[in-house]
């Protein structure tokens, strides 16, 4: 296959210089020249969601000589396959973003190189879930049923305070979820449930549910700009959604008009806690830039700046912007399978979610 | 010395013979008309002529040079196509200077030439007009302009005035003739229609299946053509068949005491209408079936025992009268079957 | 057969030259990583594994998602010709004051990305929606979203064009006067319509069928937003497969089962523009006319259905980037403007404009060179071989962007063709996407270019290059033209392809609207709303500049 395709690449070349002629304009950048320029630029996948402020990005080229450049890969998911795809001749040279759900299938594809970054030492244990280090955590987010308060109160609802309120009849056609299948918040809250209720118990809640008319959305844009009542301009009726702790602060912060009070809240006891983490792309040949960029991402600098850019949460103790305190939740116990029960049985479940809450 | 020479030309399409060994050959400043029905070849022959076409076989030259294998546009052959194929995206002026510009002619002397060209074909003015907006017989001109302007020695016409009506081309057609023979242009003329072939050409080549028939004056052509099929191609009607017998040839008429030459056994006999002359004890029976001008003319198509012939009719005469006529032997032509 | 065939000055080197670049092209940005990708899914361990096209073909999961796939492709091209036919009569045969804006119009939203399309969709269908509250009205409780219904919808709106463009191209090209002949004999308007001009029309009608059944089989963004989790296409399953199970092995046979289909609806496709000759009369002539009695009727009804199906989807969105908190206003047009929040992902939306600008420049040129250099190639291509090669050119229509966009990644990861991450991949994988457009502009108009004209250049003493140049050039310019904006449109609007390789720095306006719907908040929302807005007059404003200065044939098929 290898020699097809270079022999193929030679004879392209030629064509593809010619085809490419027309391209030229003033977007275009010299693409990354991994000799020439070493070690002063390295490139990082990401998924879809990330983001950073720019300002923070230049502070760590500022200290290190090292540029940055992303790649956004799609979602988590997306983004990870990508990955495993091209493993051995990686696309970059860090990975952002792969979480604790599909962590096993990033460590059993051996896509990272072990580094233990000295930062780790500000980083709560129980968020290292590979002793190796071959992923470093960087951020958590806790996936929770958020609420539209106006729509709540408009149907004669109190917030649920858990996940069995939901099975109640009184909160009938109020939620509305993601596929498990296809959205990682949605895969999220199926663990919340099977965490809660056992994985001999999860099923009954969903049977519940299904006769509680859960709707199912594909992904969370559909789930929360599309069904959810509370979302701003939303024309959605669903009252009850499947989201993240710091929806409520978007929300505020990114209100038309200054908001006093966030227009949605959190159950804080449906909580389900994702953690990201960061690796180094096995093939990399910028090992020790990357090396630095996974500091910097532990660094007070960029932890401070995860909050507002990703709505997550940062992984050492840093200080949180005002709306995250004033309007966020912080639940205290968040729902947390091991990484492995996960591994070993996520494909399962989700095929039994489907026969129960789609068929 | 001759200008265009065809020698040998032979084409096929597929299992389809459209040429057959055809040799033509033009003299310098004259002009043939090339007459055959549709299919016969003779477009096909223009082509190769012009060099739009490559014949299988045989050769052409140009002025004593073999130019066989020389493309279109290093031939200097003027063309003018039978649906003009004026360019829609130039006006009249940047058309009929084409040529001019292919030939490297500046502009200056472009504009002149143009200017004479469209005169030469009575449009003067017309330089900057869209050729959509043109009528038919302007068009034509345009075209004939186009094709004059590089000042060509030989120009081929296609049909050139197959798309006018009816008055339009006889004006057309004089004015034509006149033209080439001002220009002492060396001129091939492409058409189905006798009269105009007879108008255009100073001799007219018959090409019937591929093949030349017959090439002669219009006069010998159209007077005594070589074979049935040339006869009807030039418009001749009275057309029998015959058999050469002892003291003349054998036909529907009876035996005609002509002149065979050294004609044998069936022929094609015809009898013109200025060789039926009515004669009250004329030995040919007919009744008059019908009465038509041609030309101003008036004729009478009869009904002589099953055939029917054109004579000249008189005044008198009406649908339905017997009529006996004579046959003048003098006027009868006996050619090939 | 033309000059060159008939002169028999080396045909076929030409022809060679001018497929090589096409043909390049395409193998790289498209034959190349597809071959690599299904093949990845079908080998295991350097062996064909061919079990796994049974298995898959044969699991009740890939029977019902296949089935569904068909269907809802069956219904929604059969829903979109009805639609679209009395607009193709407008087109073909009214006069009528605003008549070449609406013909402008019409052809947005095939050119506007899902995302969009799907967003607007979700607003008219939802419970909020106009749907709903006609629903309400008669006592009925209507919430489209998520059903087949929204999807066929949304298709119909998607693809209106495609049959009013087309089937109105050809009506116009068919001769009123044996319309006339046939009224004259008796025959009412709707005979005359039934044995007159149906039968003239149906090469048109089989080919935009054909071309609307291709884009709805292979339907993805629209059934992914409005279809819910209960629908899927094979090629929504293709990329739930690829993207989030990594299961290369079912969804090869799927890519497999797909190209198909697609095959057989291009075969179809190309036997309806066999016999679409027969329907072509003389041109020139203009045969539009002012409405006269009834038609006025006829016009009012056409007009109505048309911004019911088309306007309605449209004019939400619109409505929506103005209706902001404090009322109407041009609050999120505003904040359009601002430089943001700083972050190394967000680009100032004017900036997002200004990439789509340029990107599309690039792609649209690239589309029209290679596109052209195509054209020119099957122009001189006769017979069978040209039928093929022309369908060829169009299977990327028919092929999912995630399958193109992961063989991308493994097929080409070595220099000197290491373009994973080269800012070209963008407008190249958009030439891939608009090159079949391109073909189908221009590849009619050379072949209408007449033969006689360059038999005349060349008897005039114009070598062949000059006979192109002068004659073929000059006359495709126009369609050229129509070609390139068309191309443009394509660009602007294409978000499948795009967001999968867009960069992060360089983000197209589909990709930044994208991104502002995957944050919560009302400005992000409204300000998707009114970046939507701005695309959607982009576009229109491109297709009214094609119309105007190029071809109206562009955009059909």
């Amino acid at each position: 296959m290898t020699s097809t395709r270079r022999t193929l690449s030679a004879l392209l070349a030629a064509a593809l210089v010619v085809a490419a002629c027309g391209d030229d304009d003033d977007t275009a950048e010299p693409a990354p020249d991994p000799e020439g320029v070493a070690a002063t630029s390295i490139t990082m996948l990401t998924h879809d969601s990330f983001d950073v402020s720019e300002e923070v990005l230049a502070a760590f080229t500022e200290d290190t000589g090292v540029t940055v450049e992303l790649l956004p890969s799609g979602d988590a998911g997306s983004m990870l396959n990508q990955a495993i795809l091209t493993k051995g001749s990686p696309q970059g040279d860090v990975l952002f973003g792969v979480d604790s759900t599909f962590l096993s299938r990033a460590l059993d594809e051996d896509l990272f190189l072990a580094y233990e970054s000295p930062a780790l030492e500000g980083v709560d244990e129980s968020l290292v879930l590979d002793p190796e280090h071959r992923v470093t955590p960087i951020d958590t987010g806790d996936v929770c049923l958020n609420y539209d308060k106006a729509g709540l109160a408009e149907a004669g609802l109190e917030p649920p305070t858990d996940l069995a309120d939901l099975a109640d009849p009184a909160y009938a056609g109020t939620l509305v979820v993601e596929n498990p299948a296809t959205s990682s918040p949605g895969l999220a809250y199926l663990l919340a449930t099977v965490a809660e209720f056992g994985e001999d118990g999860w099923q009954d809640h969903w049977r519940a549910l299904r006769a509680n008319d859960v709707e199912v959305a594909a992904g969370w844009e559909e789930a929360y700009y599309g069904s959810f009542s509370g979302a701003a301009g939303s024309p959605g009726d669903r009252p009850i959604v499947v989201s993240y702790a710091s929806s409520p602060p978007a929300e505020v912060i990114f209100a038309e008009e200054p908001l006093d009070e966030a227009p949605t809240g959190v159950v804080e006891g449906s909580c389900y806690r994702q953690i990201e983490f960061a690796g180094i792309l096995a093939g990399t040949e910028h090992e020790e830039a990357a090396r630095q960029l996974i500091d910097f991402q532990l660094s007070p600098t960029f932890q401070e700046d995860v909050p507002l850019n990703m709505f997550v949460y940062p992984v050492i103790d840093v200080e949180l912007p005002a709306e995250f305190v004033e309007h966020g939740a912080q639940p205290q116990d968040p729902y947390l399978l091991d990484a492995d029960v996960v591994a070993e049985n996520r494909d399962a479940w989700i095929e039994e979610w489907t026969e129960i809450v789609l068929r | 010395m001759s200008s265009l020479t065809v020698r040998g030309v032979s084409k096929a399409f597929g299992a389809l013979t459209v040429l057959d060994g055809v040799d033509l050959t033009v003299e310098d400043g004259s002009t043939l008309a090339l007459l055959g029905p549709s299919g016969s070849g003779k477009s096909t022959l223009l082509r190769i002529v012009a060099g739009l076409e490559q014949p299988d076989v045989g050769s052409v030259h140009l002025g004593g040079d073999e130019v066989t294998h020389r493309p279109a546009h290093r031939r200097g052959v003027g063309v003018v196509f039978q649906d003009q194929a004026l360019f829609p995206h130039l006006d009249v002026a940047g058309n009929v200077g084409f040529g001019l510009r292919m030939a490297g002619v500046d502009r200056a002397e472009r504009s002149v030439r143009v200017r004479d060209a469209l005169g030469v074909v009575g449009l003067s003015g017309y330089e900057h007009r869209d050729p959509a907006t043109l009528s038919g017989g302007e068009a034509q001109r345009v075209a004939l302009a186009r094709a004059l302007a590089p000042r060509p020695e030989v120009v081929l016409l296609d049909e050139p005035l197959a798309a006018l009506d009816q008055l339009l081309r006889e004006r057309l057609l004089v004015e034509l003739r006149s033209l080439f023979d001002e220009l002492d242009v060396t001129v091939v003329a492409v058409t189905h229609d006798p009269t105009e072939a007879a108008a255009l050409g100073d001799r007219i080549a018959v090409l019937l299946d591929g093949a030349i028939a017959q090439v002669g004056t219009p006069g010998e052509v159209i007077a005594a053509p070589v074979s049935t099929a040339v006869a009807g191609l030039v418009g001749q009607r009275n057309v029998l068949a015959g058999r050469v017998v002892e003291g003349g040839v054998e036909t529907a008429l009876g035996v005609l005491p002509v002149d065979v030459g050294r004609a044998r056994g069936d022929v094609g006999v015809l009898v013109p209408p200025s060789a039926l002359v009515p004669t009250s004890d004329g030995d040919v029976r007919s009744v008059v079936c019908g009465l038509l001008y041609r030309s101003g003319t008036p004729v009478a198509v009869v009904d002589a025992g099953g055939v029917m012939l054109d004579v000249l009719a008189e005044p008198r005469w009406a649908v339905g009268d017997a009529v006996a006529l004579d046959v003048d032997p003098a006027g009868v032509h006996v050619m090939a079957r | 057969m033309n000059t060159a065939e008939r002169t028999g000055r080396a045909p076929r080197a030409v022809t060679a030259a001018a497929f090589a670049v096409p043909v390049a092209f395409l193998g790289v940005f498209f034959a190349v990583p597809v071959a690599t990708l299904i093949s990845t899914g079908l080998r295991a361990g350097g062996r064909w594994d061919l079990g796994a096209v049974g298995e898959v073909l044969t699991s009740p999961t890939t029977r019902s998602v296949a089935w569904f796939t068909l269907w809802q492709a069956v219904l929604s091209t059969a829903v979109t010709v009805v639609a679209a036919l009395p607009a193709a009569w407008l087109i073909g045969r009214i006069r009528f004051p605003g008549r070449s804006l609406l013909v402008a119009a019409l052809i947005v939203p095939f050119v506007l990305p899902t995302v969009v399309v799907g967003t607007a969709f979700l607003a008219v269908l939802g419970p909020d929606g106009p749907v709903a509250a006609l629903g309400g009205v008669v006592g009925f409780d209507v919430d489209l979203r998520r059903t087949a219904t929204a999807v066929i919808l949304a298709h119909v709106f998607f693809n209106y064009a495609v049959v009013a463009r087309t089937v109105g191209a050809t009506w116009m090209a068919v001769d009123p006067a044996a319309e006339d002949a046939a009224r004259t004999l008796g025959a009412d308007r709707w005979t005359t319509f039934r044995t007159v001009t149906l039968p003239q029309l149906r090469p048109a009608l089989a080919g935009a069928a054909s071309i609307v059944f291709l884009f709805t089989f292979t339907s993805f963004g629209v059934v992914k937003i409005l279809g819910g989790p209960r629908i899927a296409t094979i090629e929504v399953e293709i990329h739930r497969l690829t993207t989030q199970l990594l299961d290369l092995r079912t969804a090869s046979v799927l890519s497999l089962l797909q190209l198909v289909a697609v095959i057989a609806a291009l075969a179809l496709y190309r036997r309806a523009g066999a016999r679409r000759g027969s329907a072509r009369t003389r041109a020139g002539r203009s045969v539009l006319h002012r409405p006269a009695g009834a038609e006025h009727w006829g016009v009012a009804a056409t007009i109505a259905s048309a911004a019911l199906l088309v306007g309605v989807p449209i004019a939400t969105l619109v409505w929506r980037s103005f209706d902001t908190a404090g009322g109407p206003g041009l609050g999120y047009y505003r904040a359009l403007g601002s430089t943001g929040r700083g972050s190394a992902l967000f680009v100032p939306p004017a900036e997002a404009v200004r990439n789509s600008l340029v990107i599309g420049a690039a792609a649209a040129t690239t589309a029209l060179v290679v596109g052209g250099l195509a054209a020119v190639g099957l122009h001189r291509l006769g017979g069978r071989a040209r039928g093929v090669a022309d369908s060829s050119f169009m299977l990327p229509l028919g092929v999912s962007a995630v399958t193109v966009g992961f063989g991308f990644l493994i097929a080409l990861d070595e220099p000197p063709l290491d373009l994973r991450t080269s800012p070209l991949l963008i407008p190249a994988a958009q030439a891939v996407i608009a090159i079949p457009f391109v073909v189908r502009t221009l590849l009619p108009a050379l072949d209408a270019v007449p033969a006689r004209l360059r038999e005349a250049a060349a008897a005039l003493g114009a070598p062949p290059h000059r006979v192109w140049w002068e004659v073929d050039a000059r006359l495709l310019r126009r369609p050229a033209l129509g070609a390139l904006g068309f191309a443009y449109a394509i660009s602007l609007g294409e978000f499948g392809a795009t967001v999968f390789i867009a960069r992060a720095d360089a983000p197209t306006v589909p990709v930044a609207i994208f991104r502002a719907l995957s944050q919560p908040g009302a400005l992000n929302v409204g300000q998707a709303m009114a970046l939507s807005t701005v695309l959607l007059a982009l576009t229109a404003a491109v297709m009214l500049l094609v119309d105007r200065v190029g071809d109206a044939r562009v955009g059909g098929f």
